[in-house]
């Protein structure tokens, strides 16, 4: 199965939320997917990177990620994704998710 | 005036083709297998209205192949009235030139055929009706001249046992008989007596052991090991949100994973929110095997069904309180009854949809396939014939700001027609959009309306990962589709709502999300499902559930 990999960055309104420490969530299991949030300096901007069997979903991804990365004020932070066919649904659940890890 | 004519040419032409057919049919109406396609020629001529007995479940499979080994040039023209068309042979006889035109309720794996044989003009479609409604029509303007049924056994006489899965076959019998039809029966076995007579024999006019036992599809077994923890958000969402909120107590449960969450919820979370005895207390509903944990908890009163379900025989023969059974102690199912009961005394339908418009409307037509929709459609609308109240019924309708816009000041309630499904479907195939593939399949098969499931006004609540819309709860069609736009995520409908907007329909109650139900997103988990896999439905029925093979993964 051919993997597409998606890249792109994103800037939160109001950023100000760093992690202290980089935060594994999730499994690549069917329609489901892995997270990894990591630390990194990059001038209060968030990277992201998608590795996916999906195509032309594009646009989704990004508002999916936009949106998470919006709601919890996040900066300097480089996300990390490999995806097997999850839903939108699902990605922003497990994003919260991993994102709720790093609070605890 | 007072016109001059014969009165019973039916009667007449009956008593004729039967005659035609006096030599293959022997003591007890025993038709030999080899016999069984003269027969037909015997008793059917062209242009006769047919019906072949089959829906979702059980089908008269015999006969309906023997039916395309007809010779055509005798026998052509047929207009095919019946519940659905699932088997090749059902769509054959279009091929082979022996039947023309069809009425039909359900397509199933044939539905591709049909769009096709409808743009070459090998097939012209009366119309694609609801069940009560072809059912309806039987006893009016589609009378079937022969009908080709399907029973379990019959005995020495040509009496016959439909026993489980008697479904559709009273209302067949009943509506041809009465109009001087002809009524042909395939059995599993020809039996010295039955456990129980389900179709008298003088309704009856030959009956022919088939080769081998007829098809029958378990449709409505879901493995708990299919349920994701997104359906388990959403089943949380339906349980405190409408539910309890509405207090719900006659439901049908649609054949999606989502209800399958919601049965398989009942006896925990539905019993931490207090909901037991005062929800889901009577159903109309298959013997769905994963309510066995609903019902083994004491939530349920009474189900009535449509039809059987594999595996289920010994347990709902076991649970005679819960289900409808005979003198013999097995299920009684039946179709007709079903669905009127479903038309008429349920206080909500809940289920899902592959596609919902803008407006609310849903559909599960895809663009090349003429699908049907079997009997939601009369589970999802709101029966205008209803007189009697119920708490809930009427709560749902005392919620619609627009109810005294044509009846005044006078009280009515609503049916709770609720659609639940994640935002993006299979394949991510958004649920959402703004026209329905149905326009297309319409425009393709040439139809002279898209198939709508459900229609918007008729669609009272809706449920997604996003929260709950409380249609119900709309003033006008401007706040319906915003609050559609609000539940409705990531698909281009969903882009277009506008948080301010969401806020205010938040603020007035019409949408609600997880949050403003007080449900933490993150306890959607498996754990809470009552059984897990199918093993551990067996180990709650006490070994009473006996599953298919192919459900049987320990």
């Amino acid at each position: 199965m051919a993997l597409n990999t998606l890249e792109f960055e994103c800037k939160a309104e109001a950023a100000s939320v760093r992690l202290a420490a980089p935060v594994h969530y999730g499994v690549v299991g069917s329609g489901d997917l892995e997270v990894i949030l990591e630390p990194r300096d990059l001038e209060g901007a968030v990277t992201v990177k998608i590795t996916t069997p999906v195509a032309g979903f594009d646009a989704v991804w990004r508002k999916v990620l936009e949106t998470f990365v919006n709601r919890a004020k996040l900066a300097d932070v480089a996300i990390d994704i490999n995806d097997n066919n999850a839903s939108p649904a699902v990605v922003s659940m497990r994003l919260q998710q991993a994102f709720a890890e790093t609070a605890a | 005036m007072k016109v001059e004519r014969q009165w019973n040419t039916l009667e007449r032409d009956t008593a004729q083709r039967m005659e035609a057919a006096a030599r293959f049919i022997g003591p007890g109406k025993q038709v030999k297998v080899e016999d069984v396609v003269p027969l037909l020629e015997a008793v059917v001529r062209p242009g006769d209205k047919v019906n072949v007995e089959g829906n979702n479940q059980k089908q008269a499979d015999f006969l309906a192949e023997a039916l395309c080994k007809v010779d055509p040039a005798k026998i052509h023209d047929l207009h095919m009235v019946q519940s659905s068309v699932p088997l090749a042979a059902h769509l054959d006889v279009f091929e082979k030139g022996i039947a023309k035109k069809l009425d039909f309720a359900f397509g199933g794996p044939q539905s591709g055929r049909v769009a096709t044989f409808i743009r070459e003009g090998k097939l012209e479609l009366g119309a694609i009706h609801t069940y009560l409604e072809l059912f309806g029509r039987y006893c009016l303007d589609l009378t079937p001249r022969v009908s080709l049924i399907c029973a379990y056994e019959a005995d020495r006489e040509g009496n016959l046992y439909t026993g489980f899965n008697t479904e559709d076959t009273p209302v067949i019998v009943e509506a041809t008989k009465f109009r001087k039809g002809i009524v042909i029966a395939q059995v599993n076995k020809i039996v010295d007596k039955l456990p129980r007579v389900d179709i008298p024999a003088d309704w009856i006019d030959a009956v022919v052991q088939s080769p081998k036992p007829f098809f029958i599809e378990p449709l409505f077994t879901r493995d708990p090991g299919l349920v994701t923890e997104r359906h388990i958000l959403l089943a949380m969402m339906c349980l405190k949100g409408i539910y309890g909120e509405y207090g719900v107590k006659r439901i049908n449960h649609g054949i999606g994973f989502l209800t399958s969450a919601i049965e398989l919820l009942l006896p925990t979370y539905g019993e931490e929110l207090g909901l037991k005895g005062k929800c889901c207390t009577q159903l109309v509903l298959n013997p769905h095997p994963t309510m066995i944990p609903a019902i083994e908890s004491g939530w349920i009163e009474a189900i009535y069904c449509f039809g059987g379900e594999l595996g289920m025989e010994n347990y709902v023969r076991a649970r005679s309180d819960v289900f409808f059974t005979g003198p013999d102690g097995s299920l009684r199912s039946n179709r007709a009854l079903a669905q009127t009961a479903g038309h008429y005394a349920l206080d909500m339908f809940i289920g899902s949809t592959l596609q919902i418009d803008q407006y609310g409307n849903s559909s599960t037509a895809t663009a090349n396939r003429v699908a049907g929709f079997g009997g939601a459609p009369n589970m999802g609308c709101d029966a205008k014939g209803r007189r009697h109240s119920t708490d809930s019924w009427l709560k749902c309708g005392r919620e619609v700001p627009s109810m005294n816009e044509l009846i005044g000041d006078m009280p009515r309630g609503k049916r709770l027609v609720v659609q639940g499904m994640e935002t993006f479907g299979e394949g991510r195939a958004p649920a959402f959009v703004d026209r329905l593939d149905a326009w297309k399949l319409a425009e393709n098969a040439k139809l002279d309306l898209p198939p709508v499931m459900i229609y918007g006004d008729d669609v009272t609540h809706l449920v997604t990962e996003e929260g709950i819309a409380y249609l119900n709860r709309c003033a006008d069609l401007e706040t319906r589709m915003a609050a559609i736009r609000a539940v409705a995520g990531y698909t281009e409908v969903g882009l277009r709502a506008k948080p301010e907007e969401t806020k205010r329909l938040r603020d007035d109650g019409i949408v609600k999300t997880a949050a403003d139900l007080d449900i933490d997103p993150d306890t959607a988990t498996r754990d809470r499902l009552a059984a897990r896999n199918m093993r551990e439905l067996v180990d709650w029925s006490g070994g009473l559930y006996n599953p298919p093979a192919r459900f049987r993964n320990w």
